[in-house]
């Protein structure tokens, strides 16, 4: 499976019509320990690019943007007693919620790994 | 932009690849390995700190007669050789110019110990409070500073530097030879452990930095880790919980602060004490693992009330702690506090200081 970023450092991982959201490996390091993560609620709808959720670290605290439009649809609940696992496995273990009803056509807005990977050499 | 001081142990943190950052004018390791980790280390083990920024000033004279006696809120006189005490230089209006530590190293000698960022105005306020302005000379450029912190520090440094350290009390100092060159070593510190400053050439320092980088019980730990330890503690940090508009009633330190004695600013007080203080230091704990910060609003049932002053998770407690400035009404211990900022709200309690209690400090 092929996963996508964005600017500000998400990532998505499309299955079917499922996408699984979570932040760079790159943005965990950046970020340092994560100290907490504020999981959307299930059942919101965001559209792409709108604020998704939080996350903090020791160091400060940052917005989580939805990569693709949908609806929450499930929530990564072991977060909440161990948000560390973010420093773990950013794009592992580490995601952060499930989307549905994402429409493929907004993944053309986003980079691919190769592409972000040059855009992070660019920072 | 001002360009940015360095310590002289700056290759060694780009060596140890520290994450370094502005801080009080200096460039200053952040963090080395990670924060939690040199936190926890500091707690269970021993940290090493560079505070080769922070300030020091030498006063040669007679401490009553060349004026050092007034300059303080506490008696300079009355420190016994060998011992050093904590307290603050305040403006008219008893606003802390700096708070800061004076060492006795004899009966006419002191060294003053003062905040990075506040050093050269600290620096020109005690010196135009002196009767005799050439007893005061600023040691801040030859002068090095490491604190080894940490329930193991003590065995570290009797290992390496002799028993004598071992009988240092908790605010005593002695002077010593390490790598034959003079040092200070202090039995203080500010993250609630067991744990010595050593005052050594500034341009040694590296020397004994690595020396006891050597130690595989000691690890380097950055000004993140050493905010959340003095946090965790309850300790003021100067520029956040205090500054020129917060007076040391209003921070809730006037144990360290004598009413016995004449020191710029005590009339102010006086009024402060007879009027009340508008304003309180609170501490409180946040209900969730979500971390206040500086600047943050206070608010009791709906009102604002006051603002945070310090703010943190807590690696010990597993909850975001804090520091502000309420209305008194506000600061009764189990208070329940909304703290928020335009994006995020958590609801927290007034609770006792220090935050953390297990530490080895007075061991």
């Amino acid at each position: 499976m092929t996963k996508f970023y964005t600017k500000e450092h998400e990532w998505v991982e499309m299955a079917g019509a499922q996408a699984t959201v979570g932040i760079s490996e790159h943005a965990a390091h950046e970020l340092g320990d994560i100290t907490y993560v504020d999981l959307p609620k299930i059942g919101k709808n965001v559209k792409q690019f709108d604020a998704l959720s939080a996350i903090e670290s020791v160091k400060a605290a940052s917005d989580i943007y939805a990569p693709v439009s949908g609806k929450v649809t499930e929530v990564n609940q072991a977060l909440d007693e161990a948000p560390e696992l973010v420093n773990q496995g950013a794009e592992s273990q580490g995601w952060i919620c499930k989307l549905e009803g994402v429409n493929e056509a907004e993944l053309g807005a986003l980079m691919d790994a190769a592409a972000y990977e040059e855009y992070l050499k660019g920072l | 932009m001002e360009e940015l001081k360095s310590t002289p142990l700056r290759a060694d943190h780009e060596n140890l690849k520290a994450l370094m950052a502005p801080f009080g004018g200096w460039l200053m390791p952040i963090q080395y390995s990670g924060i939690i980790a040199e936190h926890k280390w500091c707690r269970e083990k021993a940290a090493l700190f560079d505070i080769c920024h922070m300030g020091e000033f030498l006063f040669k004279g007679d401490v009553v007669a060349d004026g050092l006696e007034d300059v303080f809120t506490f008696s300079v006189n009355s420190i016994p050789v060998g011992r050093s005490r904590y307290g603050f230089l305040l403006n008219d209006a008893a606003g802390v110019i700096d708070d800061l530590i004076v060492f006795r190293l004899g009966e006419d000698e002191a060294m003053i110990v003062v905040n990075a960022a506040t050093t050269d105005n600290d620096f020109a306020v005690i010196r135009s409070r002196l009767k005799n302005p050439a007893s005061l000379t600023d040691i801040s450029a030859r002068t090095g500073k490491v604190d080894l912190q940490g329930p193991l520090s003590r065995e570290i440094m009797v290992e390496r530097f002799g028993a004598q350290i071992r009988d240092i009390p908790f605010f005593k100092f002695i002077k010593t030879s390490i790598l034959g060159s003079d040092a200070i070593v202090s039995r203080t510190g500010y993250t609630g452990e067991l744990g010595y400053e050593i005052f050594f050439p500034a341009d040694r320092v590296a020397e004994l930095w690595r020396l006891l980088l050597e130690d595989p019980r000691v690890a380097p730990a950055g000004l993140g880790a050493r905010d959340l330890l003095r946090l965790e503690m309850g300790y003021s940090l100067y520029g956040n919980d205090l500054d020129e508009t917060i007076t040391p009633l209003t921070a809730g330190l006037s144990s360290f602060v004598n009413m016995n004695k004449e020191f710029v600013g005590k009339p102010a007080l006086e009024r402060e004490s007879e009027q009340g203080s508008p304003r309180m230091k609170v501490a409180f704990k946040v209900d969730s693992r979500r971390a206040p910060r500086h600047f943050y609003q206070i608010l009791q049932g709906g009102e604002e009330v006051g603002v945070v002053t310090s703010g943190a998770f807590s690696p010990m407690l597993s909850c975001g702690i804090g520091l502000g400035l309420v209305k008194p009404e506000a600061a009764a211990l189990g208070t329940r506090l909304t703290i928020r900022n335009e994006k995020v709200e958590m609801e927290a309690q007034v609770v006792e200081l220090p935050f953390y209690t297990g530490g080895s400090l007075r061991s």
